[in-house]
């Protein structure tokens, strides 16, 4: 992980202070938005005193307790600019301005962690869900407007123009700073959780600084939420996935599972997601999270055992009602009954324009010397495919079949 | 913090209302006793809409509603609560919202 982890900051500190910057962001953030009850002022606050930070503790040595120390300053700050602003201290919580708290205070001074209050508010779903993706990575993540711009291919104007809307909402309609109640925690939290996947799917397309913001995501809410098995199944999916991700690519091409070279799976990362699914399977869990990072263990075990994994295929696909799961489904009945079998399950599916369908279609029809029809399927699909390795993947297919096909005949 | 609820109607969804019997005029009836509803008004059917213009000092009359669509503006409750969560959780008591209606749910602007 270390490798993977982000070295383009926008500030230019040593990668200690980096370090502490980055996990000091979202806490310091999430006190400041509670102090203040304003994101905005909040937000400011914060960056002043990371700046502060940047050019002081270079000079005079990192303090012993950090994360006090920012929050401190930080809070100092939006006094300061309280002060300074006044039909501002009428909107906010601040209209009894308490003293500025003395450096020297800070040692024995502990803040709660207030970074769970925050998830929630970002990922509110009265927010879209594009802000609440921009606004997580933003507050928790602690990434630029320009790095979320970046990531998510729009224009640093409009993603600065989306998360500013969201802010303003979240303060014109008072969407509320705390855990959701328990009887909506569960629609609540699987908000959250969604937010935190798309994040990871985000740069599993390639992205990878994303996927690495969403495990260190998954693991601060795995922290928060010890007693919750999805967070620990979605943080289990993520580290199992992402585990073989450097696997899936040789020399710029498309390796499929069965062909990669497992000495370039991350072992510590399967072995952390193991502990993790094991955790979640502790606790009782069997929602979609945890059957999927069950699978991806499996997937990972040698030799697969494909009658277990079709199993939780069909279990998936009851809970999800999902196609493409029956299609994952089908592709594990092809492996522990035969093609023939598999081949069966796709056909009764309707995902004509679905790419995976077609080079599944493809696959199964080329293992059982179909070669025409395989061919035709590799096609359709090639026609619905975007990736340049995966359109090359397909091409080569083709070719192998039509190679395949005379001497068949 | 103020919300308004703003109720939107079709004649569909008032057909649903009408098959509901009186027990459903008994929740709008509990909704507008509820804690924190400072008001509420159902409005007459939208046929019944003027809308009015005012062009070089001279008001311009039109029958009918401002935006016409198939959906309409049917009453609303005005609610007091602590935050977004409470007047979406109050929203969704409402009986249009579950009888193909929606309700809008709006902040009103602090003086």
């Amino acid at each position: 992980m270390a490798a993977r982890s982000r070295c383009a900051r926008s500030w230019s500190a040593s990668s200690r202070l980096d370090e502490v910057f980055r996990d000091e962001w979202g806490r310091v953030l999430a006190a400041l938005v509670g102090y203040t009850g304003d994101f905005d002022l909040a937000e400011d606050a914060t960056q002043e005193a990371f700046a502060l930070a940047a050019e002081r503790w270079p000079r005079e040595g990192t303090p012993p307790n950090p994360g006090a120390w920012l929050t401190i300053t930080a809070r100092n700050r939006a006094i300061d600019r309280v002060r300074r602003d006044r039909s501002r201290a009428e909107k906010t919580r601040l209209l009894e301005l308490p003293d500025e708290a003395k450096e020297h205070e800070v040692e024995e001074t502990s803040f709660p962690d207030e970074r769970l209050e925050l998830i929630f508010t970002c990922c509110h779903p009265a927010l879209a869900l594009e802000a609440q993706v921009a606004l997580t990575l933003r507050a928790l993540g602690g990434l630029t407007t320009e790095e979320i711009a970046r990531a998510f291919i729009v224009s640093p104007e409009t993603m600065k123009r989306r998360l500013t809307r969201a802010k303003r909402k979240i303060r014109e309609a008072s969407i509320p700073f705390s855990v959701p109640a328990d009887h909506v925690l569960p629609d609540r939290l699987a908000a959250v959780l969604a937010v935190v996947y798309l994040i990871f799917n985000e740069g599993y397309g390639g992205r990878v600084d994303l996927a690495a913001e969403a495990i260190r995501l998954g693991g601060i809410l795995a922290a928060l939420m010890p007693d919750e098995p999805e967070v620990h199944g979605l943080l289990a999916l993520m580290l199992l996935t992402d585990a073989r991700g450097e696997a899936r690519f040789q020399d710029g091409e498309l390796v499929l599972l069965a062909d990669q070279d497992r000495s370039r799976w991350n072992r510590a990362q399967i072995e952390r997601g193991r502990a993790q699914l094991d955790r979640a399977i502790a606790l009782g869990g069997r929602g979609s999270y945890i059957i999927q990072a069950a699978i991806a263990s499996l997937h990972m075990e040698e030799p697969q055992n494909w009658s277990q994994i079709a199993a939780l295929y069909a279990e998936l696909a009851r809970t999800t009602k999902s196609p493409v799961v029956e299609l994952n489904r089908a592709i594990a009945v092809a492996e522990a009954e035969g093609p023939e079998e598999g081949l069966t399950l796709v056909d009764r599916l309707e995902l004509d324009g679905y790419q995976y369908f077609h080079s599944t279609r493809a696959d199964l029809l080329r293992r059982l010397g179909r070669a025409d029809e395989a061919r035709a399927a590799f096609e359709r699909a090639l026609e619905l495919a975007g990736a340049e390795p995966e359109r090359r993947f397909l091409q080569r297919r083709i070719a192998e079949v039509s190679g395949a096909g005379p001497s068949r005949r | 913090m103020e919300y308004a609820l703003l109720i939107y109607s079709s004649p569909e969804v008032n057909d649903r209302h009408q098959q509901q019997g009186p027990s459903v005029l008994a929740e709008y009836e509990e909704i507008a006793a509820a804690r924190g509803i400072l008001d509420g008004q159902q409005l007459q059917p939208v046929e019944s809409a003027t809308t009015v213009r005012v062009e070089n000092g001279q008001a311009l009359l039109t029958d009918g509603p401002f935006v016409a669509a198939k959906e309409y503006l049917g009453g609303f409750y005005l609610f007091e609560a602590d935050n977004l969560d409470a007047a979406t959780e109050m929203a969704a008591r409402i009986p249009a919202a579950r009888l193909g209606g929606a309700i809008e749910v709006r902040p009103i602007m602090e003086r």
